[in-house]
């Protein structure tokens, strides 16, 4: 059993320490608003926040992450950053397949968190591990700025 | 009205639907037309008898199989409490159809958008009309069907109201969820009214009174948001991936690398020691032609997708590659440029091409590549199956939710009606998922584990390793010009694997509807053209890509155009525009496209006005002309497809280094009237993305019959920090009264020419090989 907390909740997952946590969250645990996009961290569609942290899920193993706190897209809106990130998603219109967006609002709200006025440069860098393939970057940018802009106060 | 899922009397059909579900991505005629040049192999493609070519054409939505529906009792379904539900029926990928299709019917319906759900239909075209989500379609084919369903609900209503005060149907009027009463002000909820007009007769067509497009709520406005945008931003959105049912395994398959691959032996042995590895099932390849068919190979499956997934690490297979083990995409290169040297299959000739060349001021000639891609979508295919008592349920991820239907069906042994399909939300379609080969493993697999729900995951190596790819090209031009370089004589020849070849063995000729895709329908006012299309073999599944062979022909044709302009010195886009000549319109016929998109060529001509319109328009939206800094160049090009119009601007920046980068993109669209402009415009950002890809980064290429890119490392794709900071879209106003274009596709095509040309302005370099990758490092 390895516990691990997520979005506040604690369980004792029962599989091998190796298994990701992407597989952790989807298929064992149900948590399907993680997704699965390459395996080899090369597109961020899985991405998380451990202990505050954007990682990639895919290539996180389960040992990795026992007793440590997890944020999974089902859980980012009871922070009012993320709340504010996922407004402005939703508000600009960002979504086309929506996909990658969980990945994308995970990997923003982590940006606006660490630096809530990012600059142009500021968000390729931390944006650019997280494909959009239909190719929303120019919403995607503009959702950060208005969040940005609200400070995470809606 | 009711949303009951029974099956419509009859709808047992004992006609063979094979042939409805080749013709996936285009109308059925259409695609007669396209192969009567490969002579007898029509009737091997099992094409019903009704199809004959005697029979007159049918276009638009009337030629797609099952055509339209606009029966509100089939689409819209109204509770007691005021909610009306509206069934979508087609698949949403990310264009915006969940959003676009109810709203239509909502707005003719009056319905206050808040107060509307939005159904998604099972695969069930009987009922419900055409859903091969494809081809750019959607909105072309249903504004009108859906317009007079929410009429028709909407005087329903009004009738039903009128019923209960016992008043004449003039003196009501429904508006915003409610019937109104003029003379006295009395007023009835929709959802009061719901079970009445459920039973008042549905009036006639003829009779159905369309709004006003100036009284249109939602219709043209782009005010609503996304019905899924909330559910996708929390978490919430399903799609095929997601799929969980009680008991459900989880499958990965080892397929064939190579196409016409088989298992020669396999040992699991190592597989089955894995822990929560449940079985391990060969699948029998499946006989040519390819189709929707499973590729064969050997299924690991397991309580989870990571014990799927590290299984299938652990099989050894000995594989025979057949006769494809030996595709390399260098050597193919060569093929396809040798063939493109020679004379091939004149598929249009206008003038004397030989004679005017002869006598040009002068010849010019390119070649230009572009390689095989694939879709990559975000969400790989993924679908689940589950069989109980003679019923089977399937849940995926589909463009064409009917070809799943009937695939599934048919390799089951079943009766399509006995299979149920349930469409998820897509992530990302892009032509990749009307190809239902996934649907099938998982109902091969849920059949083994004794009708068990069986999940079958594709990784991303599977989704580059076996799709059904984007054709590789050679296109070969020359021109002649007379003095001041205009050209005379226009000669192309497009060299390529056909689509068909997956539908038809051996197939090795570009089709109507390739051909059709800015080849052999440029409408150009020069007198003399020739377009041949020597022919090409297939060593690997061709399919569709979001706009298909435009993308070659486009990126040709624009390139070589831009490359007279610079010969003759002068401006591209001045030049573009006498190419094109004056505003006229053509009929696709005269320009030897039998194919049209589908599309009635008196309904949908090629109107070089229109084309002439958006290069202006994008030009002065996009500052054709405004001084660069040094580095920096401005390229323009414009196609038509989809029977859209369309013209894009991309300002690039190579530095000395030759690093390039593409600050701005401007796209000028006409797509006649637009139902969502936010979603059009979001098509065209969108585009523009893609179609960078194209040009910069994207290729699929083989060794030893093999796809040599397993992940997105090697096959790269745009992200964020190379995406243009600035992309303007500029919507041309349209008519409501006129046909609608597409808009999902059309937007790709001009892009990779436009970045090309740019950097020729910005470098005087010339790129006819695609991808760019380091060709301005190097």
């Amino acid at each position: 059993m390895i516990p691990v907390t997520i979005n506040g909740r604690r369980y004792d997952v029962d599989l091998p320490p190796d298994t990701p946590l992407l597989w952790t969250l989807r298929d064992q645990l149900g948590l399907t608003g993680t997704k699965f996009g390459c395996g080899m961290a090369l597109c961020g569609a899985c991405t998380v926040h451990v202990d505050g942290q954007p990682v990639r899920a895919c290539i996180t193993p389960l040992a990795a992450v026992a007793n440590k706190m997890i944020v999974t897209i089902e859980g980012v809106g009871a922070d009012k950053v993320g709340r504010a990130v996922q407004v402005a998603w939703v508000d600009v219109g960002v979504p086309q397949c929506g996909y990658c967006q969980a990945g994308q609002i995970m990997a923003a709200t982590a940006l606006l968190k660490r630096s809530p006025k990012p600059t142009d440069a500021d968000i390729d860098d931390a944006m650019s591990g997280n494909i959009c393939r239909c190719g929303t970057y120019v919403r995607i940018r503009a959702a950060i700025k208005q969040a940005a802009a609200q400070g995470g106060t809606k | 009205m009711n949303t009951t899922r029974d099956p419509m009397p009859g709808a047992a059909s004992e006609r063979s639907r094979v042939g409805e579900v080749v013709l996936a991505n285009i109308s059925r005629r259409r695609f007669l037309q396209g192969v009567s040049a490969l002579g007898g192999l029509v009737l091997a493609a099992g094409f019903p008898s009704t199809l004959r070519a005697a029979d007159p054409p049918k276009y638009g939505a009337d030629g797609m199989p099952n055509g339209w529906v606009d029966n509100p009792l089939v689409f819209v379904a109204i509770s007691p409490d005021g909610t009306v539900s509206i069934v979508c029926h087609r698949s949403e990928m990310g264009q915006g159809v969940r959003t676009g299709m109810p709203m239509i019917v909502a707005d003719e319906l009056e319905a206050d958008w808040k107060r509307v759900k939005v159904v998604q239909a099972t695969g069930d075209e009987k009922r419900y009309g055409n859903q091969d989500t494809d081809g750019s379609r959607s909105t072309r084919h249903f504004l009108d069907p859906m317009r007079r369903c929410g009429a028709a609900a909407r005087m329903m209503l009004e009738a039903a109201a009128a019923a209960q005060w016992k008043v004449a149907v003039t003196e009501v009027e429904a508006k915003n969820h409610e019937v109104v009463h003029r003379p006295t002000g009395r007023r009835l909820g929709y959802g009061a009214l719901a079970k009445a007009a459920a039973s008042q007769p549905v009036p006639p067509r003829d009779t159905v009174q369309l709004k006003d497009p100036s009284k249109f709520r939602y219709i043209g406005k782009g005010q609503l948001k996304l019905v899924d945008g909330k559910d996708i931003a929390t978490g919430k959105a399903q799609y095929g991936i997601d799929t969980r049912l009680p008991g459900m395994l989880y499958a990965v398959i080892a397929r064939p690398p190579v196409l016409g691959g088989k298992v020669v032996s396999y040992d699991a042995q190592e597989t089955l020691k894995v822990p929560g590895v449940v079985r391990v099932v060969q699948i029998e390849p499946t006989p040519p032609p390819i189709e929707f068919n499973p590729l064969g190979g050997v299924a690991v499956i397991a309580s989870n997708t990571w014990a799927a997934i590290k299984g299938r690490n652990a099989l050894k297979i000995v594989w025979d590659d057949g006769p494809n083990g030996s595709y390399d995409s260098v050597a193919f290169k060569a093929t396809l440029e040798e063939a493109a040297r020679k004379p091939g299959k004149v598929v249009r000739n206008n003038g004397d091409f030989d004679a005017a060349a002869a006598s040009a001021a002068k010849r010019v000639s390119a070649e230009y590549y572009i390689p095989h891609l694939a879709h990559a979508t975000m969400e790989p295919p993924a679908a689940t199956v589950r069989l109980v008592n003679g019923k089977c349920g399937v849940w995926g991820c589909f463009q064409s939710p009917q070809a799943a239907r009937d695939r599934v069906a048919k390799r089951l042994g079943m009766s399509s009606d006995d299979v149920t399909v349930n469409v998820t939300l897509l992530g990302g379609g892009f032509g990749r998922k009307s190809k239902v080969d996934f649907a099938v493993e998982a109902a091969i697999l849920s059949k083994a584990m004794d009708g068990k729900p069986v999940k079958v995951t594709w990784t991303r190596d599977d989704d580059l390793h076996n799709s059904y790819y984007h054709t590789v090209s050679v296109e070969h031009l020359e021109a002649g010009v007379d003095a001041q370089g205009k050209p005379v004589a226009w000669l192309h020849r497009s060299v390529a694997p056909t689509i068909f070849s997956t539908f038809v063995p051996g197939a090795k000729q570009e089709a109507a509807l390739e051909l059709g895709m800015g080849v052999i329908n440029v409408p150009f006012a020069i007198p003399n053209v020739r377009i041949e299309n020597p022919e090409a073999e297939a060593h690997t599944r061709i399919g569709w890509f979001r706009s298909v062979s435009n993308i070659p022909h486009a990126f040709a044709v624009q390139s070589f155009v831009a490359e007279l302009a610079a010969a003759a010195g002068r401006d591209q886009k001045d030049f573009l525009l006498e190419v094109i000549g004056p505003p006229r319109v053509v009929s696709p016929q005269d320009l030897g496209d039998t194919w049209n998109h589908g599309e009635s060529p008196e309904r949908y001509p090629v109107d070089t006005g229109r084309l002439r319109r958006v290069i202006e328009t994008v030009a002065q939206e996009g500052g054709w002309g405004r001084p660069m800094p040094k580095g920096h160049g401005l390229g323009i090009a414009a196609h038509y497809s989809f029977v859209s119009y369309i013209a894009a601007i991309a300002e690039v920046a190579v530095d000395d280094k030759g690093v390039l980068t593409i600050p701005r993109v401007d796209v000028a669209v006409d797509c006649g009237a637009t139902v969502n402009p936010d979603r059009v415009r979001a098509q065209m950002e969108g585009a523009c993305v893609m179609g960078m890809g194209i040009a910069m980064l994207g290729e699929i290429s083989y060794k030893a019959g093999r796809v040599e890119q397993n992940n997105f490392d090697a096959y790269e794709v745009t992200r964020m920090s190379a995406a243009p900071r600035v992309i303007r879209v500029h919507i041309l106003p349209g008519d409501y009264s006129k046909p609608l274009g597409g808009v999902g596709e059309p937007g790709v095509p001009p892009v990779p020419p436009a970045i090309c040309n740019a950097i020729f302005a910005a470098t005087g370099k010339r790129i006819r090989r695609l991808p760019i990758k380091d060709q301005l490092t190097a």
